[in-house]
């Protein structure tokens, strides 16, 4: 039944997307008179032309792998998970949490437990529409996203009433102390020769997207709860024929689903502000939701779905910072990528699979 | 390997070019964005001003995302811009990690107090304004019911709204003032239909007139106040152009005065604290063309007596960040 060729499928599809988006970009830019070609090489240099460049695209890329494994492990258990941002949102309340209160001795402790804390704090938001699915058949897509305003309004109570310090305006905490500040990639890499950009917010957080991104895997394709959740993804009722609890599965689901989202606050709050804010995934959930259908819910694709929006963005800054060019005509750009890559990929891959069909044909004929 | 490198300084190189060439200065807006009628559009017009009187021009950017605040203002202290204005509280903690590694760059932050050397903080008197705009919107209203509508759940914002409710009692003790905050994010900076519906709302509850202090949100509450047949008053800029005849007044924050200012003492920017009242001009009310049949003779007597109060310090407006609590609802 395979139509196209695997490597078409993983490498050709995106790719021709992407290239038309990147055409479409262009002629937006051409429109209100700019000159694209600058702008492209404005975004590469900026993005991926020094290690500050690089600081900052591996930093949101670090976010992006995480919201993008929480939405793709929910993916195969045809569970839509939109709730990534208040996840990850209460997930930033629990890294606050252990980070002001308990007094670490070292980061490595700290960065453990904070770990835990953001993925207890972020599977419990996940638990909650979990349940109302499983057991009340309240669609997730719905729930998720109301508990994404939740999230958003419980966050502001406790920012704004209880963790704000007295004298301070700005609605976050105070700063985290001192033994519970992450080593940069500026750090991790100096041993290593390697100068890395003493600025950029990258840190020892992308190692845990990495090995988020193994564990995921071998979760999803090498454990029995990973062919459960695959199963009941494919065919609900036929997994429950064959003794897969649908309650069971579509809890633990959502809760590790919610536990990845959270863990993205380790780098955001823990990581670059040091200080839980108002807004910390700033958007990071739903781009998730484009990374794992860019990356077809494989942890590889996700890694490098999310390396692209993390050059998108990191570009995108530096497009805003030195060409005349408005921040809504970047969010365009970033928005003709996602609508490419993943509301239109029947565009793309039709042709491509009239174009490999025709080919066997001939091939056939011969 | 050896290829790499070469590719990536000849690419750090080359982005060194683009950037090295500039010594001007940089203005930063915050996520409500540069043309919300309002507070950035404020410092974009100061700047503008700057830019025309002195034939020259300056670096700007609108952020997309918090991360961007401390990346920012790298960027153009790196860049050579000098000095860095930026309009809103919440570049704090972006500034103060910074500021002390660009010791030879000039910043100034609008709305929040830094403390280093090199930044200037400049700070405005809100409270004192929104009494003045509370005195006027009491004596303009005809049911005894005024509204407030705040952008982010905040405490500026509560400060905003007590100067406002003070002023209401201060005319009308039995007045009932509306109150509402927008939203819980930075997103209610920049929520005109949800403004809207707030004013909707309130004009249920009887409120005649609407001060709306929300940055861009407040564009659908004037613009509902305008199609409803109640009166409205804007906030940061001038904004009595935008419905003539039916905006009472504008609070002024001349936000576009303290960013001209910073431009124009340029690299050798004053540092320190700056408060902007009513004193030294940094706050007030708005009186012009569009409003003029609006404000009685009486009306503006009695603000301005208040006015002059305020500033030679006889009558003292509670300020809400002093204490976070507002002694009048």
């Amino acid at each position: 039944m395979q139509k196209i060729p695997q490597w078409a499928d993983v490498v050709l599809v995106p790719l021709i997307s992407l290239l038309l988006a990147a055409i479409i970009s262009a002629l937006v830019i051409l429109a209100i008179g700019q000159d694209p070609v600058e702008a492209v090489k404005l975004m590469v240099i900026g993005a991926l032309g020094s290690t500050y460049g690089w600081g900052y695209t591996l930093y949101y890329t670090t976010n992006f792998i995480f919201t993008g494994l929480a939405v793709s492990v929910a993916f195969h258990a045809k569970l839509f998970n939109i709730g990534g941002e208040g996840q990850a949102m209460i997930g930033g309340l629990g890294v606050a949490i252990a980070a002001l209160y308990i007094p670490w001795p070292h980061w490595s402790i700290a960065l453990l437990a904070c770990t835990c804390f953001a993925a207890i704090f972020g599977a419990l938001w996940g638990y909650l529409p979990a349940i109302l699915q499983a057991k009340r058949g309240s669609h997730i897509v719905i729930t998720t996203i109301m508990f994404n305003f939740i999230a958003a309004g419980l966050l502001n109570y406790v920012l704004v009433n209880v963790m704000r310090p007295p004298t301070s305006m700005d609605p976050a905490t105070a700063s985290f102390p001192p033994a519970t500040h992450l080593p940069t990639l500026h750090d991790l890499l100096l041993p290593l020769g390697i100068n890395f950009s003493r600025t950029a917010p990258a840190n020892i957080t992308l190692l845990i997207a990495l090995l988020a991104a193994v564990f995921v895997w071998l979760l999803i394709w090498r454990t029995r709860l990973g062919y459960s959740i695959r199963s009941f993804g494919q065919s609900g009722s036929a997994a429950q024929y064959a003794g897969i609890n649908p309650v069971r599965i579509t809890i633990i689901t959502m809760l590790i689903s919610g536990g990845l989202a959270g863990m993205m606050s380790i780098n955001t709050t823990m990581g670059e502000a040091e200080r839980l804010i108002l807004n910390a995934p700033e958007g990071a959930g739903f781009i998730g939701i484009a990374v794992a259908l860019m990356g077809r819910s494989h942890p590889l694709g996700v890694v490098l779905a999310s390396l692209l929006f993390g050059f998108l963005y990191q570009g995108g800054a530096e497009l805003a910072m030195w060409m005349a060019i408005p921040r809504e005509l970047i969010v365009v750009i970033q928005a003709l990528v996602i609508l490419f890559t993943g509301a239109l990929d029947n565009m793309v891959r039709m042709p491509i699979e009239a174009f490999f069909a025709a080919l066997r044909k001939s091939g056939d004929a011969k | 390997m050896s290829l790499m490198h070469k590719f990536l300084g000849a690419a750090t190189a080359l982005s060194f070019s683009a950037v090295t060439a500039i010594a001007e200065p940089a203005l930063i807006f915050d996520l409500g964005g540069k043309f919300d009628k309002s507070f950035n559009e404020s410092a974009f017009n100061g700047a503008t001003r700057w830019a025309t009187e002195n034939n020259s021009s300056f670096k700007e950017i609108e952020l997309q995302s918090d991360a961007q605040r401390e990346q920012a203002l790298r960027r153009f202290a790196e860049s050579g811009a000098n000095p860095i204005v930026m309009a809103g509280f919440m570049f704090a903690t972006a500034l103060g990690e910074v500021a002390k590694d660009y010791p030879d760059t000039k910043f100034a932050i609008i709305d929040m107090v830094v403390d280093a050397p090199n930044v200037r903080s400049v700070v405005f008197n809100e409270h004192e304004g929104s009494y003045l705009v509370g005195m006027l919107a009491a004596q303009a209203s005809k049911t005894g019911t005024v509204g407030f509508i705040g952008g982010m759940d905040i405490p500026l914002i509560r400060k905003f709204a007590c100067g406002y409710v003070q002023g209401v009692k201060s005319v009308n003790p039995d007045a009932v003032v509306v109150q509402n905050m927008t939203g819980t994010t930075p997103a209610a900076w920049n929520d005109p239909v949800k403004g809207s519906e707030l004013t909707k709302a309130q004009i249920a509850q009887g409120a005649d007139v609407v001060y709306a202090a929300a940055g861009g949100t407040g564009v659908g509450v004037l613009q509902t106040a305008a199609d409803e047949n109640i009166l409205s008053i804007g906030v940061d800029s001038n904004q009595n152009y935008l419905h003539s005849g039916k905006v009472l007044t504008s609070m002024l924050k001349r936000v576009d005065n303290a960013v001209y200012d910073a431009m124009t003492q340029g690299a050798d920017l004053e540092t320190g604290f700056n408060i902007m009242g009513i004193s030294n001009g940094g706050v007030g009310y708005a009186l012009d063309e569009h409003n003029a049949s609006l404000i009685t003779a009486d009306m503006q007597a009695s603000v301005d007596a208040a006015s002059g109060q305020i500033a030679n310090g006889s009558l003292a407006v509670h300020d809400y960040m002093s204490d976070n609590s507002c002694p009048v609802e």
